[in-house]
């Protein structure tokens, strides 16, 4: 139940609890508890909505930046992602595997703000080796949504 | 001049959606919720195993029957999914979606004057193919106390002494009822006593929302007089890739390959190489389909109850076939009006037998916010009349 809640949230967080209901076949009541509940145990930890920033006058600048670090003693990977996310600039952190060790996604209005946000804030770190950075130039697709795209239904209207 | 045209094609009744479509094409704006194919893309991996083969120059025939391979993935399938046990290489022919295995099946099964029991309302094509083929169509007429399912007494009574071939098509189109095991049990014995031969006609068979599908096929007794029809048109939304299948006892399938050589030489050879990855690795993506579908149906019921209009619960398929007799209007009409009205296209029961009298069909392969604005229209209808 709890799973196909979350699938049909995370494709549509505004769906209305109602239809919910209806489509899982269950009580609005169930599905409202049930939301409360995952929201509660932090399962649903947010509901954001996808939006295509090229398409207003906005400036924005999104960078994946790859960072290596050296964990100290006393200091693991949690307490310098902790460090790291608190960063308003700073939308994403994931820890990885491979030939670094984080990956931080950036968004600011300009290149020079971002640029200045590795120079001054991540490098600096004790903890940071090595960053390299990467600017976004188009996004095509995110979050499991194409952007920009609408699916235009061709089927002919009536067939057997 | 002569008369160039064939009596028997001729005198064929054209298909009461052929009629309506004419009617809906003409109307600017219209909307519908009456196509009969799923309105999910096919899974990619399997469109790219298509454009795939292409790139590599598969474009020559195949083996008449269909590609080894994908008649190898299709025995493999229909025993895990349906329990079927069909030989690659004599049982199973590769054909041009369902519709041709039909064809074929009823071609080489009929003498002039066998009958063929066609249980209605049911898929438009089953009668004119059956005509076609020289037999004599005999309809039985379903009801909606049994929920469409045909009962061993409906069978019985309709049996004579000419009668070759029972149709059977569960899960319905248009009714979206299906059979269980139990159900389908019950026919058993007097398909046997009667010594008559069925064509199953299973393509919605992964399209199911309660019961997993039986196939009448794997019942006792049944493999050697059952020809079994399915396809990749409703699994896995491929309709456009034309590609189905037949399978049965290898003297029937003989014939059918016989004739399906000389009719088609062979199915589309870049569907097939598509067809056996759908086969292979997309049970997940089945899995999600079926899951929406069954959202969308009881969303779709649940909203009808809402402005009044009450059906039995279909199972199966993706349709629902609601009563509109209290509105005191044909299908016809209702189906009609509703369009000129509401611009919002159902198809009258009527096109799938006269029996569909009282009813239309409203189908479901549509996303709950296509279905929303359909509803709306349908509420408005109802309220104007």
């Amino acid at each position: 139940m709890r799973e196909k809640i979350l699938s049909l949230l995370e494709k549509n967080s505004r769906i209305d609890i109602k239809d919910v209901a209806v489509m899982l076949g269950v009580s609005e009541v169930e599905v409202a508890n049930e939301i409360a509940a995952m929201e509660k145990e932090n399962i649903i930890c947010g509901y954001n909505t996808i939006i295509d920033w090229s398409k207003t006058g906005d400036e924005k600048v999104i960078a994946l930046i790859e960072v290596k670090v050296t964990p100290q003693r006393g200091l693991g990977f949690d307490k310098i992602a902790e460090r790291l996310y608190q960063y308003d600039e700073v939308t994403s952190v994931y820890l990885m595997s491979g030939g670094f060790d984080f990956t931080v996604i950036v968004e600011d209005k300009t290149m020079k703000a971002v640029a200045q946000f590795v120079a001054d804030k991540l490098s600096p770190l004790e903890t940071v080796l090595s960053t390299s950075t990467h600017f976004v130039l188009k996004k095509y697709k995110d979050y499991g949504t194409v952007l920009g795209s609408t699916h235009k239904d061709e089927r002919i209207l009536i067939t057997p | 001049m002569r008369n160039v045209l064939s009596k028997k094609i001729v005198d064929i009744e054209p298909s009461g959606i052929r009629k309506f479509f004419d009617v809906v094409s003409e109307m600017p704006g219209a909307i519908s919720l009456g196509v009969g194919e799923p309105d999910f893309d096919t899974p990619y991996v399997v469109r790219e195993e298509g454009i795939y083969a292409l790139e590599q120059g598969k474009t020559y025939y195949t083996a008449n029957a269909g590609l080894k391979e994908l008649r190898e993935e299709i025995s493999i399938y229909l025993n895990r999914k349906y329990g079927l046990y069909y030989e690659s290489d004599k049982e199973i022919v590769v054909t041009v979606g369902g519709s041709e295995g039909i064809d074929l099946a009823l071609r080489c099964m009929i003498n002039p004057g066998d009958e063929v029991l066609i249980p209605q309302p049911c898929f438009v094509s089953y009668a004119p193919c059956a005509i076609m083929a020289d037999a004599t169509p005999v309809y039985i007429n379903l009801k909606e106390e049994n929920e469409f399912k045909l009962t061993k007494e409906e069978l019985a009574a309709s049996i004579t002494d000419k009668t070759k071939i029972l149709m059977l098509a569960y899960p319905s189109n248009p009714t979206g009822a299906i059979m269980t095991k139990e159900e389908l049990e019950e026919l058993v014995p007097i398909i046997i006593e009667h010594d008559l031969y069925v064509i199953s006609d299973e393509i919605y068979s992964e399209l199911t929302y309660d019961n997993k599908h039986c196939s009448i096929a794997s019942l006792l007794g049944m493999k050697e007089r059952t020809i079994v029809i399915n396809g990749f048109s409703k699994s896995f939304a491929m309709t456009g890739w034309r590609l189905g299948y037949a399978c049965g006892p290898k003297n029937i399938m003989e014939q059918i390959l016989k004739l399906h050589q000389f009719a088609i030489m062979c199915a589309p050879t870049n569907s097939q190489f598509a067809a056996v990855e759908a086969l292979r690795n997309c049970d997940d993506d089945v899995d999600k389909m079926v899951e929406a579908y069954n959202q969308r149906r009881r969303f779709l019921i649940h909203q009808l109850k809402e402005i009044g209009i009450e059906c039995f619960e279909p199972y199966g398929a993706f349709y629902i076939f609601p009563s509109i007799k209290k509105f005191g209007m044909s299908s016809e009409e209702f189906a009609n009006r509703l369009l000129q009205e509401q611009k919002l296209a159902v198809i009258p029961g009527t096109a799938f037998g006269a029996c569909g009298e009282g009813f239309v069909r409203i189908s479901y392969a549509y996303s709950i916010e296509n279905l929303k604005v359909g509803l709306d229209r349908i509420k408005k209808f109802i309220e104007s009349i």
